[in-house]
């Protein structure tokens, strides 16, 4: 069956393209990440999260027409069905499930399978065309219980009181799913927020997800911030921004800090492992009960999962789709 | 295991030597006997396991994992042990990992052929963190930036004993140290070891005040020699066992088996590590090249021969002599060196002069002719003691040279340092161009620090990646012992220890050095 989605991620019966990193006439939105929601494209389809996480990031005129759809919810476009499943990995992100003819392709976008009070849960659908991101897709990526990794850090912070604990994360998304994982830990004291965390917050609490006492760490006297948890940008550490923290300890939550050495090159002195895409056993179970004859890989590592797929006798290979990440940091 | 591997990660993340400390004080203090020993021998890298080798555990992983997959996970990862330690595929089985002592013996008394079965129980009954450590440990490998001089500086600081006095019976004693420990908690004695086998700190000079000090000093009481650009080594030759230790005490014998095994005598000898043929002396990245390598190789061996010049004897045989005079002691060496020839070692030359107005001009002939840093001047009736004493013995360092140089780029420090640029290249002029001549760090107060930090900010120019290029501005003096010709550096010239004298905030950059002045600098060797 020769697909209907072309190695671009086109629908090529509607000319629509999905995450496309160009402008397009028509674009299929999976979540709000920089890396798949760009600005300037003509016609904007995604859930009702990402369009309002797209406005706040971009502005309200940032694509010409925006079409919200509900997940579950079938669109009909010609001889496409178009239908959004909740992908798992921030607020709003979504799977699309496209049908033509009799054929089923789902396109995951990022996704992780674990729990998350900040995400609509991650819901599995069959498909015989399966597009799934390969982030982490090396078997040395396998992620812990993230509520383990932040009883570490209070038990730290508990043991140091005369530090600040800066924790390192993108704004959208790992801000406020780590904030989430405090609260869940019984962690109730104020939260500070570097200025760039802010209005993404917001925005959260304004769309029902609760992150609690949340303060800006501007104008906080130096002493008041010792034992306390600040959330920041990975980079404002090395900024000026982080002298006015009480001897920081920069804690990053990131799926690759998994890795010692990596996180001892970059002086992160608390690494946690914490992430929001599919680790490779969560990759490998999801390519599984998909029961996808064909997998093309994605965003990440694709060698070894492609590699892993052929060996299950699954037809698999890589799409070299640009690459917009700048390599180093988790994409987002 | 789980207090060791916590130890370990600490140790692997955290930046600061101090918190390094705590962390080893506070594991010492509550672990015990015989457990905080061999963690003690781990650390400092005393221990060895024959049977346990990468190989092994590399057939281990690779029976349960993809080869292919593991292959591509090392490429990314980049080291065998924790690549192992993440890949293994197997979790929670139930358990906790035995004690590290049991451990250990279980590494030492397992056959070749069970250990593989071993490995792969332990790996499946660790955490994510022990099964990091437990690689590491198995491997030997720890990688994780800890010197064995800062494990014993952990141990001085938690039993208030001198470092020195941990050094001197730190060769002497036997795992798992629990003599060491008894001592240190104050529970027993010093341990009593073989005097003439075990390292013995060594005696450090001060640096002369030529305004303050050579006034008040009599010349007929001291005695000189050239101050040689090698390392400094203790040599022990003892009932026909040979160590060789630098100045921090690690034993680098394995290294220098051309010196070691040209060893002919016992004796405890103080002296400067070289690489040269005949007693001649090549330059110190000669040295530097055997000095990377645990075990040389035998091309090193032959084209980079290594020898000692001696300077002083701390025993002669059997017989400690520390407590003589200095000159007492040299007229011992000298004897001793008649008895018994050597091949790969040579006694450091004493320069006769008579007033410090003669050993200045001497002192400024050597540095220009042959490149010595500059001299080193003994008190004659000085007994050979451990540490920097004061008044003994004085290192007469040639003159800095200096020159005016412009900031071209700056780049953030580390650790606490981090959000400061604290790390500077600088240039001089080459026509209307300017050339860079070398980098140095910041060593100046914290509020200057601020203030370079603030104009480097303020008057960048260009970005890239870590590094600033700033206005041609700013004009530092810049002080270095020397200068040498360089293909590697766009201006043909490299300095030897540069260091930023002072910022010239009040001096235009039209006014900076020239790549002409810089010639004059560049020495005979």
């Amino acid at each position: 069956m020769t697909p209907f989605l072309d190695r671009d991620l086109r629908v090529k019966p509607i000319n629509a393209f999905i995450d496309p990193p160009q402008p397009q006439a028509r674009a299929i939105i999976t979540h709000g990440h920089a890396d798949h929601a760009r600005s300037g494209h003509g016609a904007v389809l995604a859930t009702p999260d990402t369009i309002a996480i797209m406005k706040t990031r971009y502005g309200e005129d940032c694509a010409g027409t925006f079409q919200a759809l509900e997940f579950g919810v079938p669109l009909q476009v010609d001889d496409v069905q178009i239908t959004f499943f909740p992908a798992g990995h921030i607020l709003g992100s979504a799977q699309v499930l496209l049908e033509h003819k009799g054929q089923r392709i789902v396109v995951t976008g990022d996704y992780k399978t674990r729990p998350d009070r900040t995400a609509q849960p991650f819901e599995l659908v069959k498909c015989h065309l399966l597009v799934t991101e390969a982030t982490f897709g090396l078997p040395v990526f396998q992620h812990p219980d993230p509520l383990d990794e932040i009883q570490r850090l209070l038990r730290v912070a508990a043991a140091h009181p005369e530090r600040a604990y800066v924790i390192g994360c993108y704004a959208l998304g790992k801000a406020q799913r780590v904030i989430s994982l405090l609260r869940e830990a019984g962690y109730d004291r104020p939260i500070y927020l570097h200025g760039a965390m802010i209005r993404l917050c917001a925005l959260y609490e304004e769309r029902g997800i609760a992150l609690g006492d949340l303060r800006h760490s501007l104008d906080v006297p130096k002493a008041e911030l010792a034992g306390q948890i600040v959330i920041a940008p990975p980079s404002a550490i090395k900024d000026r921004w982080s002298r006015r923290l009480p001897d920081p300890v920069l804690a990053v939550a990131s799926g690759w800090m998994s890795v010692k050495q990596r996180a001892r090159q970059s002086g992160v002195e608390l690494p946690l492992i914490i992430s929001d895409h599919a680790d490779w056993n969560e990759l490998r179970e999801t390519i599984t009960a998909t029961e996808a004859e064909t997998i093309w890989v994605t965003h990440g590592r694709e060698d070894a999962l492609v590699y892993w797929c052929q060996q299950q006798g699954r037809l698999a290979e890589p799409l070299n789709i640009e690459a917009y990440e700048d390599g180093e940091e988790e994409g987002e | 295991m789980k207090a060791f591997a916590q130890l370990l990660e600490l140790l692997a993340l955290t930046p600061s030597r101090n918190r390094k400390i705590e962390a080893l004080k506070d594991y010492f203090a509550r672990t015990p006997d015989p457990d905080r020993g061999f963690a003690l021998a781990i650390l400092t890298g005393a221990m060895d396991f024959k049977n346990v080798k990468p190989a092994v555990l590399r057939e281990v992983v690779t029976r349960e994992v993809d080869p292919a997959l593991f292959a591509m996970s090392y490429d990314y990862v980049g080291d065998l042990g924790e690549t192992i330690a993440l890949i293994w595929p197997h979790h929670g089985a139930a358990g906790e990992l035995p004690s590290l002592t049991e451990l250990i013996e279980l590494f030492q008394t397992t056959s070749k052929a069970e250990l593989p079965k071993l490995i792969a129980s332990l790996l499946t009954r660790a955490e994510i963190n022990e099964r990091w450590a437990l690689v590491k440990l198995a491997t030997g490998a720890l990688r994780i930036g800890l010197s064995a001089r800062l494990a014993k500086t952990a141990l001085a600081e938690m039993s208030g004993k001198d470092l020195q006095e941990i050094e001197e019976v730190w060769h002497g004693i036997t795992l798992p140290y629990t003599e060491l420990f008894a001592w240190l908690d104050g529970r027993a004695e010093r341990p009593d070891i073989d005097h003439a086998a075990r390292f013995h700190p060594m005696m450090l000079s001060n640096p002369i005040d030529e305004d303050k000090d050579l006034e008040k000093l009599d010349p007929a009481e001291f005695s000189a020699e050239w101050k040689w650009d090698g390392i400094r080594v203790q040599m022990i030759a003892s009932r026909g066992r040979v160590s060789l230790f630098s100045r921090t005490g690690d034993d680098i014998a394995a290294a220098f088996p051309d010196v070691v095994d040209a060893v002919f005598g016992d004796a405890v000898l103080d002296g400067e590590l070289l690489v040269g043929r005949e007693f001649e002396a090549s330059s110190f990245n000669d040295l530097q090249q055997r000095l990377n390598r645990k075990v040389a190789s035998p091309k090193q061996l032959a084209e980079l021969p290594a020898f000692i010049r001696v300077y002083d004897m701390l025993f002669d045989g059997q017989t400690d002599i520390r407590a003589l005079s200095w000159s007492e002691r040299r007229a011992r060496l000298e004897t001793w060196f008649a008895a018994n020839p050597q091949t790969r070692m040579d006694l450091s030359e004493v320069l006769p002069f008579a007033s410090w107005e003669e050993l200045a001009q001497l002192r400024r002939t050597g540095a220009d002719e042959h490149g010595h840093e500059g001299v080193m001047v003994k008190l004659k009736s000085s007994p050979y003691v451990p540490g920097r004493p004061k008044g003994l013995w004085y290192k007469w360092k040639r003159d800095p040279n200096v020159v005016d140089a412009i900031l071209m780029y700056a780049q953030r420090g580390h650790g606490k340092r981090s959000s400061f640029y604290s790390d500077y290249t600088f240039g001089v002029w080459k026509g209307n161009e300017i050339v860079p001549i070398g980098k140095a760090y910041f060593g100046f107060t914290d509020e200057e620090l601020k203030q370079l930090d603030k104009w480097v900010r303020t008057n960048t120019v260009a970005s890239f990646g870590p590094v600033r290029e700033v206005k041609k501005e700013l004009v530092f003096e810049v002080a270095f012992d020397s200068a040498q010709q360089s293909t590697r550096h766009k201006s043909g010239v490299a300095l030897r220890f540069p260091r930023i004298n002072r910022i010239r905030w009040d001096k235009p950059a039209g006014e900076a050095a020239t790549l002409d002045d810089m010639t004059v600098f560049l020495s005979a060797t």
